[in-house]
Formats: structure tokens, sequence, C-alpha cells
């Protein structure tokens, strides 16, 4: 150790923390190895090593990384004898790209009012916004459950839709691309004569797009996983997105429901490797006082 | 001037009518009437002061579900602001941390309803702990970046005039870079804090509507009297629950400054 002198004890120090945190960090992956050689597992296997989980509640006695006898047949089920899945899969496709337009059209206006105008009563309202977006769903359930039954929208799509497009947390995470737009330049656009129109499509959708992607991604990942929402507003079965659907097989049924749950993970997963910069930056902006 | 104040005000209000009018129309209206039924009962509509308050303040469940909450809460925020410090103070002397932030941060795109099967793997006990690990195991990345970006904010001229005046590296970070970060810090508690109400969908997904004594949550008892139609106390406790927060909100960022 003495030998090393000040220089190597600090790349010595440095590879330990590197090599520890890799390893606690393929520990938190684990669910999705389990999950891969759980959909490719024979019905023997998983019932060896769910049934004490499932039945003597005792704990799970083990788990292979790689099965006795890979199969493809939880896939063939999902892909030739699950209809019901295809439509659930839709269903959740349809809302979450709904819901993401919506909060575009709506709030991307919304936060640059916020972001470029200092009028008076902007700091009020952008505190009611702030409110908002901090109630969680439960607090919020009756009020939207309300409105929709008077608006006579329960059990359709748009109860789920058309509350989550209101939501102000996008707005607060575009406004944060906003803000790093330098005041300067819109003044500078106002002098050359630019209507404020023009300066929100050129400036703002050119140089903001930032916070809006990264709202996308923050969006998505959400309502993707959406649950609360469509359990307490679709009583119609066919209505529902997968994040209902999935919870409801049967353990007995595990390798079909490592399958399905690996389907739904994918598109999550895709986004997360597309956008995790857009991801790490919506979450610094979530955290930005007005 | 004056005439320009006016056009930025019409401005203002063109480009944000369409969200104004939405929020209006889906929460802060229908929050209006929710209001008022928490003074009315469900059946006759009839006006009854605060007896749905008293009934929800009296009610078992309900005492349970808000100790459960603010329990847990507190668990869930010490451990992971705690962790979180820790695990960003060491990764910010490192370079290319992309891929392990990764690692961190993947639990968080992993759909609820995708793990469940592996919850019920990992987690057949179904208790406090377990729930503890799940939101550590969600939102540990998400935290580690928080403390990241604060810590990138800290002046590197701050750090190294104090080094230049003698202090060592735990003065350093006492003195200089804790009192920096007390900003990340308020903000960490309050998104922490809204995290652990969300975790409510893994609880549900592991456990059902009716878990042990010691998971029973706030969310769990809403849930359960939407779906049996009690809206008088429903509305209370909205209104109630609301106000909380609402307090905790203002009452917070006011003892922060002192």
């Amino acid at each position: 150790m003495r030998k090393l002198g000040k220089k190597g004890r600090g790349l010595l120090y440095r590879v330990l923390v590197r090599f520890v945190f890799t390893i606690l960090g393929v520990l938190l992956c684990l669910p999705v190895c389990f999950m891969i050689t759980g959909s490719v597992m024979g019905e023997d296997d998983l019932f060896a090593y769910l049934l004490p989980v499932f039945e003597d509640r005792t704990g799970f006695a083990g788990w292979k990384l790689i099965p006795t006898y890979p199969t493809f047949v939880h896939y063939k089920r999902l892909l030739l004898y699950a209809p019901e899945f295809f439509v659930l899969f839709w269903n959740v496709v349809k809302l979450t790209v709904l819901i993401l337009a919506g909060q575009m059209a709506v709030g991307v206006p919304a936060a640059w009012a916020f972001a470029v105008y200092r009028v008076r009563g902007r700091r009020f309202l952008f505190a009611v916004y702030v409110v908002l977006m901090l109630l969680p769903f439960q607090v919020t359930m009756l009020s939207s459950y309300l409105s929709l039954s008077r608006l006579s929208l329960l059990n359709t799509h748009w109860a789920v839709i058309l509350p989550a497009v209101f939501h102000t947390f996008p707005v607060f995470v575009i406004y944060g691309g906003f803000r790093d737009i330098p005041r300067s330049l819109i003044e500078a656009a106002r002098i050359d004569g630019a209507g404020e129109g023009r300066i929100f499509v050129t400036l703002g959708l050119g140089l903001g797009r930032s916070g809006m992607m990264s709202a996308l991604v923050l969006g998505f990942l959400d309502y993707w996983n959406m649950l609360e929402q469509p359990y307490a507003f679709l009583e119609d079965r066919s209505l529902w997105p997968l994040s209902l659907y999935l919870p409801e097989i049967a353990w007995q049924e595990a390798g079909f429901a490592f399958a399905a749950s690996l389907v739904m993970l994918l598109p999550a997963g895709f986004v997360f490797a597309m956008g995790q910069d857009y991801l790490e930056q919506g979450i610094v902006y979530s955290g930005i006082k007005g | 001037m004056r005439g320009r104040k006016r056009k930025e005000s019409r401005y203002f209000l063109g480009f944000l009518v369409s969200s104004l009018t939405g929020v209006a129309v889906f929460v802060l209206l229908p929050f209006g009437d929710v209001v008022r039924r928490s003074f009315l009962t469900v059946m006759s509509g009839e006006y009854v002061g605060l007896n749905n308050y008293r009934a929800v303040l009296h009610n078992q469940a309900f005492r349970l579900a808000v100790k459960n909450t603010i329990c847990f809460s507190v668990t869930a925020i010490v451990l992971v602001t705690g962790l979180g410090l820790a695990a960003a103070l060491l990764l910010s002397r490192l370079q290319r941390i992309r891929l392990i932030k990764s690692l961190y941060l993947f639990p968080l795109a992993i759909p609820a309803a995708a793990v469940v099967i592996v919850w019920h793997m990992f987690f057949y006990r179904r208790d406090f702990g377990s729930l503890t690990a799940a939101y550590l195991w969600k939102y540990s990345g998400y935290t580690i970046v928080l403390w990241l970006a604060g810590i990138a904010a800290i002046s590197r001229q701050l750090t190294e005039a104090a080094r230049v005046d003698g202090a060592d590296r735990l003065q350093v970070f006492l003195f200089v870079e804790l009192p920096c970060l007390r900003g990340s810090l308020y903000t960490i508690i309050i998104l922490s804090f809204l995290n652990s109400l969300k975790i409510y969908r893994e609880v549900y997904l592991a456990a059902g509507a009716y878990p042990g004594e010691d998971i029973y949550m706030l969310q769990h008892l809403f849930h359960n009297w939407y779906v049996s139609l009690e809206f008088d106390k429903m509305a209370a406790a909205t209104v109630l629950t609301a106000g909380a927060l609402l307090g905790a909100l203002l009452f917070f960022p006011a003892l922060w400054r002192k």
C-alpha cells in the first residue's frame, strides 16, 4: 500500500468503487434476468421452483439462470392463442400515445407562457400548477370521477386520457427546458419584428426540445405502467390496458406470465435505452423550483 | 409601456388558455364539488356539518392507514436520501458513469405489472421491510441522479478556495459542500415523498386490496371507499389529505429558510 503512492491509491479507490457499484447495479437488474429465463423454462422446472413460494409460502427454493430444457412454448401460446393479449396491448398503446400527444398539445404552450411572459398572476398560477402536480392520484380520484361522470365519459378511454392530458407535471418539465433559452434571444427576435407566435415556433420549439423530450420519456414510462386510473374508471375488461391483465394470470401459468411481462417490458426498455439522457434531464428538471 | 404589459398579459393567457380550461374542468371545479360534498351525506345529500370529518377521524382504518403511510414515507425518505447522497458522493469522483447510472435507473423503466410475478417470488412475506426494499430498488437511481446534479452545481472555485485556505477533505465536505446541497436536499425530500406514495402500485399488485396490517396505506383506504361508494367519507378524507399536503408544502420551506 505504501509503495503505491497518492496517485496509485486514488486509482485503486476508483476501481474499487466502480466494481462495487457495478455489482450492486447488476443485482438490481436481476428481476429482468428472472423474467427472461422464466419465459423459456418448461412447466416442470417452473413448478419445482415456484411451488414453495405460492403454495407453502416458505420462500423460493432456487432458480436457474439456464433452464434445463429451454422452450419457446409460452411465446408460441402468446403469439398464436391469446387474442385478448393483443387487444389489451393495443389499448395501452392507444392510451399512451393519445395521452402524450395531448400533453404536448396542451402543455408546450402553457410552459411557454410561464417561461416567457412575466405578468401579474403568473407566480400564483405557477404555484397552483406545482401543487396540483404534487397531488397523488388518490387525492384527485374523487374529483376526477365526479367530473367524468358529469361528462358521461366513464368507462370510455377518454376517462383515462383527458385527466392525464391536463396533468400539470409535463408543463413543469417542459418549462425546465424553456428556462434554458436565453431571454436576450427572445428580445432580439422581438426587435427584429418577429411576432410572438413565430418566436414560439422557431425559438421555443427549436431550442426547448430537451424539456419536451424529457416530458415524453418520463410520461411514457409512467403511462405505459398506468394502473390506478384505468382500474378506477374502466369497468369493461376489453378496454383495459395490459397492466391490469398481467397480475391476473395465475401462477400455474407462470411461464406464460413471464413471456407476456417481457413483451410488456420491451417497449419501455427501448424507450429507456434511447432516452436515458432525457430521462436524467427530466429528473433534474422536476427538481427545479419556479 | 403599459400597452406592452397588456399585450404580454394577452399572450400569456392565450398560450395558457387550453391548459387552464382543462385544469379547471377536470381538477379545480370538481375539487370544489368534493369540498361541498364533504359536508353532505352520500345518499340523501343532507347537510350534516362536520359529521363526515368526525367519522373519518374516528375511523380505525383511517388512523391505521395514516400511521402506516407516515411511517413508511419517513423510513423511505430517510433511507433513500441518505444512501443516495453517499452513493452520489462516491460516484461523483469517477468519470464515465453512464453505464452505472443506467443500471440504477433501469428499475424505473420496468412496468410494475411486468415484475409482479418476480415480486411474488421475492416478497412472499409482503411486510414493511419488503416494501421498503421495493422502494429503494425502484427509486435509488432517481435520487442518485438528483444528488449528482446538485453536486455538479457546486462551484469548484468555492471548494478550491477552501482547500487553499488549508481546509482538509472532511472540512471542505462539512462546511462547503454540504451547505451548498441544502437546496437539493429540499427538492429530493419532496420528490422522494411523492415517490413513496407512488409505490402503492407495487404494494397493491403484490398484496391486493387488503394487505397485512403494517402495510395498509391511505391509498388502500381511498381505493376501498371508492369501490364501496362511500363518497362522503372519501370527500372528507380527500379534503383532509389535500390540506395536510398543502400545509406541509407551505410550512416546510418556511422552516427551511430559518
